[in-house]
């Protein structure tokens, strides 16, 4: 009876323990960080139009964000009357889970030991395509479950700009993919170790990684993750000049902080994404002594901060789409780009020159 | 009995609890989630099956974009419920006598199944074996580009052709509907658009008798 | 062409006829939306079809199997293909002046036709379940958009969604059919199956014969054999009439060949059960086609149960599951093809201040305003009702002829009989020609009309004198099949 327990507990309930322990320490990293990538939205967004931003909480307003969250947690949810009850709670949950459960295999560095990954699934990338197609849900259930006009325009737009912009992030990928050879999260990153710039001669440097041999791609691939979460220039669903709040406008308190929450998340989320499709991931921008002694992690970290800061200065920047040229950019322009940029890298590949891409 | 097992139960109940709610839901849109949840469980089993791929493409492609588009159609359309049972309640009957038929022939034929001799152990495209280190990815690009090729090319011909339809049975040209050229707006230059009139003292930009062009 | 794709050449027709679609396409989206622009699209679709046709002619040279016998190029499919092409291409070219008239000349049109073409060409080289399906549904899927191509008409958008509907549920039923085949058979190969079907345990096993059934049902659907009819009336009336040109001929020969394809190439050993379902579809539908044709007061709802009742005579010749039977059905259909573009031809031309009439009294004294017209519609007439000496005679003959022969009687009687009753309503069209009271004159035939009515009703007359090596190139063809009694 003991000999079975333990080896129930050795083969099962350890390994479920490890699993939930990484979980767990990654959330809380996570949440951790987008603490600071709210803070640091806002901070941009204001010193671009020459205010101080937040600057109350903390010293430089640095607990801003915890005061945000406990103002959400204790404030009273209103739930309207005409309401789908369960569906309109539901959205929100979903919305942060879905956006959450993405990170269970974003690797975040590599050494010795292996991938610091809670999952690393041969179909990684797959699987953060089918999750974050997931973000949809929360946000059209939200607008409808709200049973309220403008909520209900909101989702109705956000759902069809999401699915649009879906398609040419499916389309960039798929051209990395091509260059790549695998749909691993690690491979992918390993393989910009090599390219572009050892091929000509150079140390391992930033000059290997997909953003240079495949540039258009990259632009392609920020722009739309910007459209992808529904940000700033694209946050029609949003949109308070036309529709209040778009999909938001019946939640408050905690179902709206988790709206929030997960729109931040999958933000993050995109911009890991980008640091890992053609940032080189953990990699050193070269390979020389201090900078590849620096951890893996503190790289992935700086250039999802690099990342964010982009996002966030085009929200500062750029003016609003209107929705045709929001549809027109989706359909007409990044769709045909990115089926063409497939072909031809596929061509490349196959017949170009052997430049060690793969 | 493991964890597999375990969870392959799990899965399964799930999927079929909510087949069963995508029917009796009374409200269309929570029969939809309830199929969106269905679709879920169907990609866990297709996890424990060692097809992770497969289960992807099920959660990219019919729970990321077909049920968003079954969501959307669903919850745009006003249907009257009161009105659909009243027609089913009334085609109930003949519905249960087809449907008794259908049953009874294949429990029939559940009942006297064989196969033939050949088919056993003879599979049509056999998984790799794990110590290939082929991903399940890998092996159905092998099959598929090369066995499946003609299939999949006609595939292709067909959502074509989906797509051609579409296009012709719905899209109209609406008749005085000025649409944004950026091109042209981008190509304007101040010689196009604008024109430099001196004007004299005490005279009308435009022409003697005539106004501004409304 | 490079060596490693020389075998693959039996596959260029459906190559260049796929691609010239896709080529089309782009040149219609990248023209002006004309008319004349349309047109020209048409011109060059037809090209392309005369292009496969060659080819087929050209690089068609015994039984090759390709893709581990998916797609099967032998003399019978390069038969059916040629006739396919034929009736598909005239059809094309009967479209152009109706499509200006009503307003729906678009390039669209002759790129849907060459796509199910293209499905259709698969249908009739099909060597697997995977391919009969792929194949089906390609036609299908088109046939469906262009059965509600004129889309402000509340018929055709009917016509359409009709045929849509009963097309998936059929589809469906046949996709049911093909997966319990394949759980008996292990493989989606028609030889394999055929293997599989073979000796006495099997050949009353309930799985593969519940499975038979099911793909007969979606099969019947596609050539509209009673029971599964009830689409047809409704979609030949509701779209418009150069569509329901094409519906009558081209899809109609691809469906007939599948039918032989499936029935004797993959289960010659179970021929007792196909033969059953057969010869009940068989005599269902000459009946039903004879009889309920007779009420009819729309021309082109008589030429719905005319295609019902012809398509059950065709079947007569796949119940004898004989070389001879197999040749009757195709001399049929090939026959079949001519009387019914000769005849839609005509209700083409029926046309009154540029409005298209559908009644079968609007032909009253036809004779006394146009006689060519009236004479040619009579001789079509005359050989859809199976008068000798038209080659509509020859058509009828050999199917009965093949089923005497193969010991079905019965259903020669009842062949004879829905033909006598069919005759009735054919004649009472002449009679309403030739001797009514004259009604105001239609507009003159156009040039194409009135060429494809009189090359139809010369092939009629004068057919006769290639009858013989016509009959023998069709007897060719279907040795390609093997038969087991």
């Amino acid at each position: 009876m003991w000999e079975q327990a333990n080896e129930i507990w050795w083969s099962y309930g350890w390994p479920a323990l490890i699993i939930v322990g990484q979980s767990v320490l990654l959330m809380v990293a996570l949440l951790l960080i987008i603490a600071y990538l709210l803070l640091m939205d806002r901070k941009v967004w204001a010193a671009v139009q020459q205010r101080r931003g937040p600057n109350v909480v903390g010293p430089f307003g640095l607990f801003q964000s915890f005061a945000d969250l406990l103002k959400f947690v204790l404030k009273e949810p209103i739930i309207p009357s005409g309401a789908d009850k369960s569906v309109f709670l539901l959205a929100p949950v979903a919305t942060t889970v879905c956006a959450l459960a993405a990170w269970a295999v974003i690797p975040v560095s590599a050494d010795g030991w292996g991938t610091w990954v809670v999952s690393d699934m041969n179909v990684g990338i797959l699987y953060i395509l089918a999750i974050s197609s997931l973000g949809v849900y929360g946000v059209i259930m939200g607008g409808w479950a709200s049973n309220s006009k403008y909520p209900f325009m909101g989702a109705l737009r956000s759902a069809a700009q999401m699915v649009s912009y879906e398609v040419s992030i499916g389309l960039v990928i798929v051209t990395v993919l091509l260059c790549v050879g695998s749909l691993n999260m690690t491979d992918i990153v390993n393989a910009q170790k090599t390219g572009l710039g050892t091929q000509m001669g150079f140390t391992p440097s930033a000059l290997d990684w997909y953003w240079l041999v495949l540039l258009p791609m990259f632009v392609i691939f920020i722009i739309s993750a910007l459209a992808e979460t529904n940000r700033p220039p694209f946050d029609l669903p949003e949109a308070e000049s036309e529709l209040v709040a778009g999909f938001m406008v019946e939640y408050s308190s905690t179902p709206y902080l988790l709206f929030m929450l997960g729109e931040y998340v999958a933000i993050t989320t995109m911009c890991a994404l980008t640091t890992i499709l053609f940032l080189g991931g953990w990699l050193p921008p070269v390979d020389i002594w201090p900078l590849n002694a620096v951890p893996g992690l503190i790289w992935f970290l700086a250039k999802i901060v690099f990342v964010f800061f982009l996002f966030a200065m085009a929200k500062a920047i750029v003016p609003r789409y209107r929705y045709d040229q929001l549809m027109r950019l989706g359909w007409k322009v990044f769709l045909p780009i990115s089926l063409l940029m497939v072909v031809v890298v596929a061509a490349v590949l196959q017949f170009g020159p052997k430049w060690g891409v793969v | 009995m493991g964890l597999e097992a375990f969870f392959f139960y799990i899965f399964s109940i799930a999927a079929v609890a909510s087949a069963i709610l995508v029917i009796i839901a009374r409200n269309p849109v929570h029969a939809v989630l309830f199929l969106i949840l269905a679709f879920f469980n169907a990609a866990g089993l297709f996890v424990l099956l060692g097809a992770e791929f497969l289960a992807m493409l099920l959660v990219i492609v019919y729970v990321g974009a077909v049920a968003v588009l079954f969501l959307f159609v669903v919850m745009m359309l006003d249907v009257d419920f009161a009105e659909l049972r009243a027609g089913f309640i009334k085609n109930a009957g003949l519905g249960a006598i087809v449907g008794g038929i259908v049953m009874l022939e294949l429990i029939m034929v559940l009942g006297f199944q064989s196969y033939s001799s050949q088919i056993i152990g003879n599979p049509a495209a056999p998984a790799p074996l794990v110590t290939d280190n082929v991903t399940n990815t890998e092996a159905l690009g092998r099959i598929l580009y090369t066995k499946y090729i003609f299939f999949f090319q006609v595939a292709g011909l067909i959502l074509l052709v989906a797509m051609i339809g579409a296009i012709v049975l719905t899209l109209r040209h609406k008749e005085g509907v000025r649409r944004q050229s950026i091109a042209v707006q981008v190509a304007r230059t101040p010689e196009t658009a604008m024109e430099i009139i001196k004007v004299a003292p005490g005279q009308s930009v435009f022409p003697k008798n005539e106004g501004p062009a409304e | 062409m490079p060596e490693e794709l020389q075998i693959y050449a039996p596959l260029l027709p459906e190559i260049i006829l796929a691609l010239g679609a896709m080529a089309l396409l782009m040149y219609g989206v990248f023209r002006p939306e004309t008319e004349s622009e349309a047109e020209t699209v048409g011109w060059l679709a037809i090209l392309v079809m005369i292009a496969a046709a060659i080819t087929i002619v050209w690089y068609g040279n015994g039984t090759v199997r390709l893709f581990e016998g998916a797609f099967v190029d032998d003399a019978f499919a390069r038969f059916m293909k040629l006739l396919t092409l034929g009736g598909g291409a005239v059809a094309l070219m009967l479209s152009f002046d109706d499509f200006r008239n009503l307003r729906i000349m678009k390039f669209e049109y002759p790129v849907l036709v060459l796509l199910s073409t293209v499905g259709m060409m698969l249908m009739i080289s099909a060597g697997d379940l995977i391919a009969l399906y792929v194949g089906l549904e390609l036609s299908s899927l088109a046939l469906y958009v262009i059965a509600a191509y004129r889309r402000d008409s509340v018929k055709a958008s009917e016509a359409g969604l009709k045929y849509f509907v009963l097309g998936a549920l059929s589809s469906g039923m046949l996709l049911y059919g093909s997966s319990l085949i394949y759980g008996f058979a292990g493989s989606t190969n028609f030889q394999v199956i055929a293997n599989a079907a073979k000796g006495a345990e099997v050949a009353t096993n309930l799985w593969l014969i519940f499975g038979l059934v099911f793909l007969m049902v979606g099969l019947a659907f596609k050539v509209s054999a009673v029971p599964f009819h009830m689409w047809t009336p409704d979609v030949y009336e509701g779209s418009a009439t150069p569509v329901t040109t094409f519906f009558a001929t081209a899809p109609k020969v691809a469906a007939m060949a599948l039918l032989v394809r499936v029935t004797v190439g993959a289960f010659p050993a179970i021929a007792m059960q196909w033969q059953q379902i057969i010869t009940f579809i068989a005599i269902a539908s000459m009946l039903l086609g004879a009889f309920a044709a007779i009420g009819q007061t729309n021309i082109k709802r008589l030429m719905a149960y005319s295609s019902i009742a012809n398509v059950g005579f065709a079947l007569v010749g796949l119940a004898a599951n004989s070389a001879e039977g197999t040749q009757a059905v195709l001399v049929y259909m090939a026959i079949y093809v001519v009387m019914t573009l000769g005849v839609f031809a005509c209700i083409l031309s029926m046309r009154r201040a540029d409005q298209a009439v559908e009644e079968i009294e609007e032909l009253a004294g036809l004779a006394r305003n146009n006689l060519p017209m009236a004479f040619a519609l009579m001789i079509l007439m005359f050989a859809l009702a199976g008068i000798p000496p038209l080659v509509g005679f020859f058509g009828k003959y050999f199917v009965f002829m093949a089923a005497v022969k193969a010991g079905l009687y019965p259903l020669a009687v009842v062949g004879v009989l829905a033909s006598v009753v069919g005759a009735y309503y054919y004649l009472r069209i002449i009679k309403v020609m030739f001797f009514d009271d004259s009604k105001e004159k239609f507009e003159p035939v156009r040039f194409k009309a009135g060429a494809v009515i009189a090359a139809a009703a010369l092939i009629m007359i004068f057919g006769v004198i290639w009858l013989g090596p016509f009959t023998d190139y069709a007897m060719a063809a279907a040795q390609s099949f093997t038969f087991v009694k």
